[in-house]
Order: structure tokens, then sequence, then C-alpha cells
């Protein structure tokens, strides 16, 4: 039935593409305006400047790392829709730590200390589908989405309840805790947001994909995605690699404050890289399973968002959303057409 | 008034009836899909594109019936496009019910510039105003959408007993091929039953947007995937789900009045539905009994 450990094809990619393409001219001809107007405005706000193509960069860091995050978790057959919840909380974590700790404190110790608080968050709140889909077997597409509503409460409640000491948002982190913009090595990013977390997203992606293949847990990961009930009868403890493949998840998607609080605001406010939870679905269904899959997926959503933006005086930004879940159907759709044996 | 005796007042118990409505009602289309065998996690996208399709129809001609009528094809149609995508093209159900709850969230706002240029709500539209001046309760009971909805459940637990429509929509939902093996065309009865399902999870959608008088961007709220959960605690029978719906709007209903009432921090009673679905998936978990497993052939196509 689902393919999840399969890796995705170039015609499949391709139909997405059109499919993509095709929709886009559609509904920006149906809202009354032209299709060629827009698509030029589309390319100046994303490719065609360095601003444009930074601010691409800056969008697509973070659904890189929630991309990897839900990959992982689909690895083992696992839908986690609660990276958007899981983030939420890791960015409130990243921000709350990051401002505590003492104004010198040196990059190379308050950074780590950021990031390690934001994954922990993302694990631990992770951690309550895992166990409740490990214990007792309950769908973890439903306590996933649940947690999200339940990390949109408690991120609000945190924030009024004094976690917000600027009014409605945290203070600042601390400077060492502060990922630095990609302008210090590339100057003409200058004025974009883009920032040294895409680097470390990027290595995250091939980090992960490599393990699919060269760890045991990696391994056992995707067999248990195949087949769990094999798995079982080889004694793998499957229950535990499911917890552990959402624990992990959750922190990799944690991790993507490095996109968001650490190496764009330096603070957390409500709302913060909201979206990008349920963009990483998106970025992992299409670039399932490849590190080079996830990075070109996370570029185009990334282009997507920041092109809305760029349309978003003329037609409304929401189309990019609509596309988006046009672009997901006609990859999968060309993935399923693949599978099936001709008849 | 104190918070006690407003929580035990007939507004709370009427209240509950009318927060029952959207919850039913998408669960009843989720026990429709399933049972055929098709995993529909879709019904979130499903109540907010009826939503916007029964404000807007019944914006544009004036007539609340053409808005209800609205709502229920904008649903069916919806989840025919889900069937289509699960059933014919054979992409994973969860996949698709993503993909179409993403373009449902984007497509209604950006339906709602092209319409109105507002990015939050439509205008306000009328709906229905019945007895008007009669008592609360009285006004609940004999509210179109609840009647509908409540004979739409006791119609669909009797059609999937009694009937040959529903012996063969459960029996693809059992063993897709055995029922094809018989004759029984899968493809078009999973398409007919998920479609049939959007169609009663439109009615709840259009229940939304009329008791609020106006179509709002997220309007929808989660609604679908709790109605979800109900269908899986309710081990997938309609006359239970409806009754675990009314748990939850009364739990719904619950947060409203303490927020209100008490001096409680409104983000954490605002979670109460969602940590009680939670708490609920994990009760049913361990039950052993035997009618209330998932259909055999849930997510499995004909070979």
């Amino acid at each position: 039935m689902s393919a999840t450990a399969q890796r995705r094809s170039a015609p499949a990619a391709l139909a997405g593409l059109s499919a993509g393409w095709l929709a886009f001219c559609l509904l920006v001809w149906l809202y009354g305006a032209s299709p060629s107007g827009m698509a030029s405005l589309l390319f100046h706000g994303t490719w065609g400047t360095s601003y444009g193509i930074g601010q691409v960069l800056f969008k697509a860091t973070p659904l890189l790392f929630t991309g990897v995050a839900v990959d992982l978790a689909l690895r083992a057959g696992l839908f986690n829709i609660g990276a958007e919840g899981q983030l939420a909380v890791g960015s409130l974590a990243a921000a709350v730590v990051g401002s505590r700790l003492p104004q010198g404190t040196p990059a190379i110790v308050a950074a780590p200390i950021a990031l390690a608080a934001a994954m922990a968050a993302g694990a631990a709140w992770a951690g309550v589908p895992a166990i409740l889909k490990g214990r007792f077997g309950a769908h973890e597409v439903i306590s996933t989405i649940m947690m999200n509503r339940i990390a949109d409460a408690a991120v609000g409640f945190g924030l009024a309840a004094g976690l917000a000491e600027t009014g409605v948002r945290t203070r600042d982190v601390v400077p060492g805790a502060r990922v630095p913009r990609l302008d210090v090595l590339v100057p003409s990013f200058r004025g974009s947001a883009v920032s040294f977390a895409l680097v470390a997203a990027i290595a995250t992606a091939f980090l992960v994909v490599e393990s699919y293949r060269r760890t045991r847990f990696g391994r056992e990961l995707g067999l248990i995605g195949q087949n769990a009930r094999a798995m079982q009868a080889e004694k793998v403890p499957v229950r535990r690699r499911i917890e552990q493949a959402l624990v992990v998840s959750g922190a990799i998607a944690g991790a993507a404050s490095l996109g968001t609080v650490l190496g764009y605001k330096g603070y957390f406010e409500e709302g913060l890289g909201a979206g990008a939870g349920f963009g990483g679905l998106a970025v992992a269904l299409l670039g399932r399973g490849t590190a080079v899959g996830l990075v070109l997926a996370a570029l185009l959503f990334g282009t997507l968002q920041q092109g809305g933006l760029a349309l978003n005086a003329h037609v409304p930004k929401e189309l990019m959303d609509v596309l988006s879940g046009v672009v997901i159907c006609a990859v999968a759709l060309g993935d399923a057409a693949q599978r099936r044996p001709a008849r | 008034m104190s918070a006690l005796s407003v929580v035990f007042s007939a507004t709370m118990a009427a209240q509950t009836l009318r927060m029952t409505i959207p919850y039913a009602s998408a669960a009843l289309g989720g026990v429709l899909s399933e049972r055929s065998g098709v995993v529909n996690i879709a019904l979130e996208g499903v109540l907010l594109s009826s939503a916007l399709a029964s404000v807007a129809v019944h914006h544009g001609t004036g007539s609340a019936v053409a808005g209800v009528l609205a709502g229920i094809a904008g649903g069916a149609l919806v989840s025919a496009v889900h069937a289509t995508l699960v059933v014919r093209g054979r992409i994973d159900a969860i996949v698709s019910g993503i993909a179409i709850n993403l373009a449902a969230a984007g497509g209604t706002r950006f339906l709602l510039r092209a319409l109105y240029g507002s990015s939050s709500n439509s205008p306000s539209v009328a709906g229905f105003r019945l007895l008007e001046g009669s008592h609360v309760l009285v006004r609940t009971i004999f509210d179109p959408f609840l009647i509908l909805t409540a004979l739409a459940v006791a119609g669909a637990a009797w059609m999937l007993r009694h009937t040959r429509f529903g012996l063969r929509l459960r029996a693809c939902g059992e063993d897709p091929s055995a029922a094809q093996a018989v004759g029984v065309h899968v493809v078009g009865m999973r398409t007919a039953a998920v479609a049939l399902g959007g169609a009663v999870c439109g009615l709840g959608g259009t229940a939304l947007a009329y008791d609020l008088h106006q179509f709002q961007a997220g309007m929808s709220g989660g609604r679908g995937f709790i109605a979800l959960a109900a269908v899986i605690v309710s081990g997938w029978r309609p006359l239970v789900a409806a009754a675990a719906c009314l748990t939850f709007a009364g739990l719904d209903a619950l947060q409203i009045v303490l927020q209100n009432q008490t001096t409680a921090p409104s983000e954490l009673l605002a979670v109460l539905p969602f940590v009680a679905t939670l708490v609920a998936l994990v009760l049913v978990a361990n039950r052993g009994d035997a009618a209330a497993r998932p259909p055999e052939g849930l997510g499995k196509h004909p070979s």
C-alpha cells in the first residue's frame, strides 16, 4: 500500500511540477490576473535577484529541518503531522533558554545549549504521541494533530504566564546563541535573512539520510516501514523503535528553530515559524528518502512561500497552499502509476 | 450566576446539542468512508470548504436553502476528489488527506479574498431564523440541522445494517478482493460511500457557518480531526460515534462556560477537547470489544 521507503522517480516529480504550473496559471487567470505577468513577478521575487535567492534559502531552512523530521518518521511508516507543534515548543524553549544564559557566553557554548533545549522540547512534545502509539497503539496521525493544538495553547499560556517578558515576545537571546547571517560569507545576500542554519539543515539532511543505510537503527526503521510484522518475528523491538523514531523526529523538528529563532529573529513570539511544520510534510512527501530530493523539495516550497509574498499584492498568497496540495497529489499519482504493474 | 448553575442550565444543554452537529456529521462522514475501506483525514478540509460553499451561495442567491444544498454538494465534491485520488489513483489516503486539507485551508482563504476582498471572514448571512422568541432549548431541538443530522445518523446506521447498499459497502471495507470477486464494483462503491459521507460532512460545515452567520478563515478549528477520533473511539459505528461526538461537544461547551465564568487561564481550558481526545484514544486502545474493531480491509485495495 504505502511505499514509504521507496525513492522518488523523476517522471513523478515532473508530473508534480507540470500540474503545479497548470494550477498556477489556471488560478491566477480565474482570479483575473495575468499568468505570465504573475510568473515573471514570481521569478523576480525569488530567483531573479540575490536578495530573492537569499529569502528563498531562508524560507527553505526550517522546511528542510521539518522535512527531514517527517521523512525519518515516514521511514518507519509513521506520519508525524505534529512537526508544527514540536517546532513551536522547540522555538519557545530555544528563546527562553537562549535568553537566560549569561550575556558573555561564547558562541561555542551558547548556541549548542539553545539548540539542545529546542531539540529536547521538540522530542518531549513528540514523546506523548510516541508513547501513545508504542504502548497503546493510538494512531499517531490523530494524536500528533491533537498535540499541535495543545502546543498552540501551551505556547500561548507560557508567553502569557511570564515567559514573554517584553510584552508579546520573549527577551532577545544572548549574542553567542545567535546563528550568524550568511551575508558575512556571501555579501550579495545582504538584507535577506538566510543564516548559517541553512548549512546545518543541509548537513542534517545528508547525515540523517546516510544513517538510513549506515546505522542499525536506520536500517531497522526502513524495514519496519516495509513490514513491521516480519521485523517483530525477527525479534526487533518494533514498538520501541517506533517510539524512538517519533522522538528523534520531534527533536529534528525542534532543531528547525535554528532557522526561525536563533538564525532570524533572536527571540520568540507567537506564530513565529508557523506553517513550517505542515510545509515539512510536503517536503518529505516530495523528497522522500534522499538527501538531494529533500533539499530540492525544500527549495521548491521555499520558492513557493517567498513567491507567494512577492505576489500577495496582486494575488492572495494562499494560492501557494493550493499549489502545494496539487503538487503533492500529482507526485503521489505519478508514483502510484509507476508502482502499478502494466496490464 | 455561579459557574455550576450555568453548567446545568438549559442554555448549556442547547449549546451542547448545537455544537454536536458539526462533530457528529463529520464523524458520520468518516464512518461511511472508513466502513467502505477508505481512510479519511480529509474531513477537516471538507468541513471548511462546505462552510464557504454554503455561505457563498446563500449570500449570492439570498436563499438559505440553496446555501445548504451548496454546502452538501461542496462536501460531496471535495470528498469525491479524495475518493478518486485514493480509490482510482491508488495514492496513500493519508497523503491525499493532507493535500486536501492544505488545499482547502489555502483555497478557502484564496476564495475569501477573491469573492469578498477579505482575508478573515465573509459578509454575514441570515441563515435560518425559525421560532424566534421561543425558548432556546425549543429552538435548538427544532433546528433543521440538528434534525437532519439525527436523521442522517439513524438512517446511516439502518442503511449499513439492513440494505443491500450497506452490505456491499461493508463488504468493500472488510475484504475488497472478495467483494470484487463476487461482482461488487469496489471502486464505484467506495467512491459513492466517500462522496455520501462528504455530503453528510458538508451538512455539518454548513451548520457551522450558519451558526456564526458567516464564514471565517480556519473556522473548522480541528473539528474534523476530533470527529475522526470519535470514529475510532466508537469502533466505526454511527450511533456510538454520534454519542462520542455529544461528549466532545459537551466538553467544548463546558470549556467555553468555564472561560467566561472562572479566572482559569483560557488557553488551558481551550485544550480540554483535544486532551479528552487523546485520553479517549488511550482508553479504547486496549478494550477487547470484538464489535469495535476497524474494518479489516481499511486502506487495502482489491488485488
